[in-house]
């Protein structure tokens, strides 16, 4: 039987496992829309913008390793979708986002609601698709699946014009995809693993520093034996937290610009680093001239093209890196060597001392409520088991510091593009994605004013997201920049004409509460979690100047920071 | 890379945003109409070469990159020149052409169109050689290149 492209869209849909979809209407995907209204398969969740829906299939891939998958209009849809698409490329989310397009035939007239989607989303996408033709639709999609899920996922967008979603033709989804101009690499090269391990086994002074791609790999599990059975010191990345156990001893804490004094100096300090699943981001390394001078570098990660980006290293290793490590496991327990038991010793000697400096320590005492207290109880409160999504600036930083994640997928934040505004959208998702799970968005007054507005789609849909907003009356972590670095004159970085953020929520229909002393907070956070069919905004009033230490400043090494 | 539209835009989009140097970029389809073959002519250090060669292959549309100046090759480049050809210098054009291998593909009262291809010294130096006379237009190809030998780029 002949289908339309629309009905075309939905099966695939279907025929892919796709469960939930974020969205918003518009004229050009008015057939698909007409489609999705008479089935049942798949659920649509309408947001309130599409920067929010892209944002919310983003956390949905990211707690729960499915395909985040997006549908908005042309033109503007499009457009507004193009900072969640960024947002997901950045820290190679998998996604796919269909974008409505103009009928083929007003393509290039400046027609209402055109723009160059493929044009505009091309620096920010794995990869992107205009389908001019009907035929061509699922096996589009099919690829579009295929590309975003597999090697260094990432976000595929497929712009399809609303006469393809009107014109008819056979239906039947591709079971497999396979394309000659894209083979990802799974297996990592024996002769470098075997090469790696020995370097690994001689170090005196070995450090473990692992990102995001131990998440997206679901390689926490090969990653924890094997760092156990090393028994060397480990630091994740911001991105990268919950892959490695934060309450185990081996554990130094994050590390990087607001890294762990441990974690940065034993960077500093090492001579074989071993990096897995991760990318050596600026915000890690600091001055790149200053990185790890001691050290030899071991690098495993699936994109050949991270290796050598940004740092030189000795050993590199192309693969999936739950692959990779499983081998090293394997090649360890075959092998005679083992570490060196007494340059450890001496090793850990050094970094307890460094750990001992306690470089997270504030003010326990204070009489305004300190943003870390907030996050400690949290952590308490929720034992430690909620997924937490954050925003931007400092209420981020101090998230990633004083919640210890000991579970991969748990903690959800935009590392690489930085997109205030991602927590709130970012939590619907990991809810849809996991119903009855706590869901918690640590927020700050400045990023949730940037989508405050999906507060209508969490009333809409009954999320029971716990939103724990830090309200420092200030753009924060611009506050401190300007404190530090521009002689604390505090340009645009005061917050003024606030809403009463409890009233606010409680006009969508949700429960609001406003915390301002130090006694109340753990109360509150209680209360809060009982309410387990409810989203409820706690508004925590804050110290307004509160810094985030341990800090590098530009231009400084990992060995240079400013300590409290 | 495969013969898709937009395939022309990545590459171009990929030097421009991460700022590498394109100095020429040729592109046409190959006997295999899915497939179309680009030369580009790029100037880096090592690591920045390496870079763009993995940062290309990452590209979906790549289907195989050689870098051909890792061995032995042939590169080569088409030059269409229109110069002034006033009678006192009419001899010394053709006499220029014949040694730089040069053919006047067509001729006009006061111009001559000459067609010449070789590698871009050549072409340089045929230029150059020609800066006495008025030159009126300059077109060059582009470069495009093949390997020596039985190395060969094939899917
Ligand atoms: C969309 C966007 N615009 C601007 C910035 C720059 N920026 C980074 S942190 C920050 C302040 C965030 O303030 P707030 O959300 O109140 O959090 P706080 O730092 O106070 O915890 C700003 C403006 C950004 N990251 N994202």
């Amino acid at each position: 039987m002949e289908l339309t492209g629309a009905e075309i869209f939905v099966n695939s849909l279907k025929d892919e496992g796709v469960k939930h979809i974020f969205g918003y209407p518009g004229g050009a995907v008015l057939h698909i829309y007409d489609a999705l209204y008479q089935q049942k398969d798949v659920e649509h969740i309408l947001c309130r913008h599409e920067q929010g829906a892209a944002h919310a299939a983003d956390g949905y891939a990211r707690s729960s390793g499915k395909p985040g998958v997006v549908l908005v209009t042309s033109g503007p849809g499009a457009t507004n979708a193009v900072t969640g698409i960024a947002t997901a490329y950045m820290d190679s989310i998998p996604m796919v986002c269909f974008t409505g397009q103009v009928p083929t035939s007003l393509i290039g007239n400046d027609a209402f609601q055109e723009v160059d989607s493929v044009g505009i989303t091309r620096p920010c996408v794995k990869h992107n698709f205009l389908v001019k033709d009907v035929r061509d639709l699922a096996a589009t999609i099919k690829k579009a699946f295929y590309i975003a899920t597999t090697g260094r996922p990432g976000p595929v967008v497929v712009d399809i014009p609303k006469d393809v979603t009107a014109q008819k033709c056979e239906y039947s989804y591709p079971k497999k995809m396979t394309m000659r101009s894209y083979n990802p690499v799974v297996k990592g090269h024996p002769g470098q693993i075997k090469r790696a391990v020995k370097l690994m086994l001689s170090a005196k002074r070995p450090m473990i520093y692992t990102g995001g791609g131990v998440i997206l790999d679901n390689a926490s599990k090969q990653l924890t034996d094997l760092t156990k059975k090393l028994g060397y010191p480990i630091t994740n990345t911001l991105m990268g937290l919950g892959a490695y156990p934060a309450t185990d001893k081996q554990f130094l804490g994050m590390l990087g610009m607001h890294g762990t004094y441990q974690a940065n100096m034993a960077m500093h300090q090492c001579d074989v680093l071993i990096a897995i699943g991760a990318r050596f981001d600026d915000r890690v390394t600091g001055n790149i001239e200053k990185f790890c001078p001691t050290a030899k570098i071991v690098h495993i990660d699936i994109d050949p093209a991270s290796i050598a980006k940004n740092v030189k290293v000795d050993i590199p290793i192309v693969g999936s890196v739950g692959a990779v490590l499983k081998e090293m496991i394997s090649v360890i327990k075959d092998g005679k060597a083992t570490p060196d038991k007494t340059a450890l010793k001496e090793w850990w000697k050094q970094i307890e001392e460094w750990r001992s400096m306690d470089c997270l320590k504030y003010d326990r005492d204070s009489e305004i409520i300190k943003p870390q207290f907030v996050l400690e109880k949290l952590y308490e409160v929720t034992k430690g088991d909620a997924f937490v999504t954050s925003d931007v600036g400092q209420h981020q930083m101090f998230t990633a510091q004083f919640y210890q994640f000991d579970k991969p997928r748990r903690w959800i934040n935009s590392g690489g593009l930085g997109t205030m505004g991602f927590g709130l959208p970012a939590a619907m998702g990991a809810q849809m994605a996991n119903p009855g799970e706590t869901v918690v968005c640590v927020t700050g007054e400045g990023s949730i004013q940037m989508n405050i507005q999906e507060l209508s789609t969490c009333k809409q849909y009954n999320l029971p997201i716990k939103v724990i907003n830090l309200n420092n009356r200030y753009l924060g972590m611009v506050r401190q920049w300007q404190e530090f670095f521009y002689q604390n004159r505090y340009a645009m970085s005061y917050m003024e004409a606030l809403p009463d953020f409890s009233k606010l929520a409680e006009s969508y229909g949700h429960v609001g509460m406003k915390i301002e002393k130090p006694s109340d907070v753990e109360g509150a956070l209680k209360e809060a979690m009982k309410m387990k069919d409810r989203f409820v905004f706690m508004d925590f009033i804050t110290d307004q100047k509160e810094n985030v230490y341990p800090m590098i400043p530009a231009g400084a090494g990992l060995n240079e920071m400013i300590l409290i | 890379m495969e013969n898709e539209a937009g395939a022309l835009s990545r590459v171009a989009g990929l030097f421009s945003a991460r700022g590498y140097n394109i100095e020429s970029l040729t592109v046409a389809p190959t006997e295999d109409s899915s497939l179309s073959r680009m030369t580009i002519v790029t100037t880096g250090s090592e690591e920045i070469i390496e870079q763009i060669t993995k940062q290309l292959n990452k590209l979906i549309d790549v289907v195989k990159l050689v870098e051909l100046t890792d061995g032995e090759h042939i590169e080569r480049e088409m030059l269409l020149i229109k110069v002034k050809a006033e009678d006192k210098v009419k001899e010394e054009i053709t006499r220029l052409c014949e040694i730089f291998r040069g053919h006047i593909i067509d001729v006009s009262e006061k111009s001559y169109v000459i067609e010449l291809s070789g590698d871009s010294e050549k072409l340089d130096a045929f230029i150059k050689s020609l800066e006495k006379m008025k030159i009126i237009e300059v077109v060059r190809s582009g470069v495009s290149g093949i390997a020596r030998g039985s190395r060969s780029l094939e899917v």
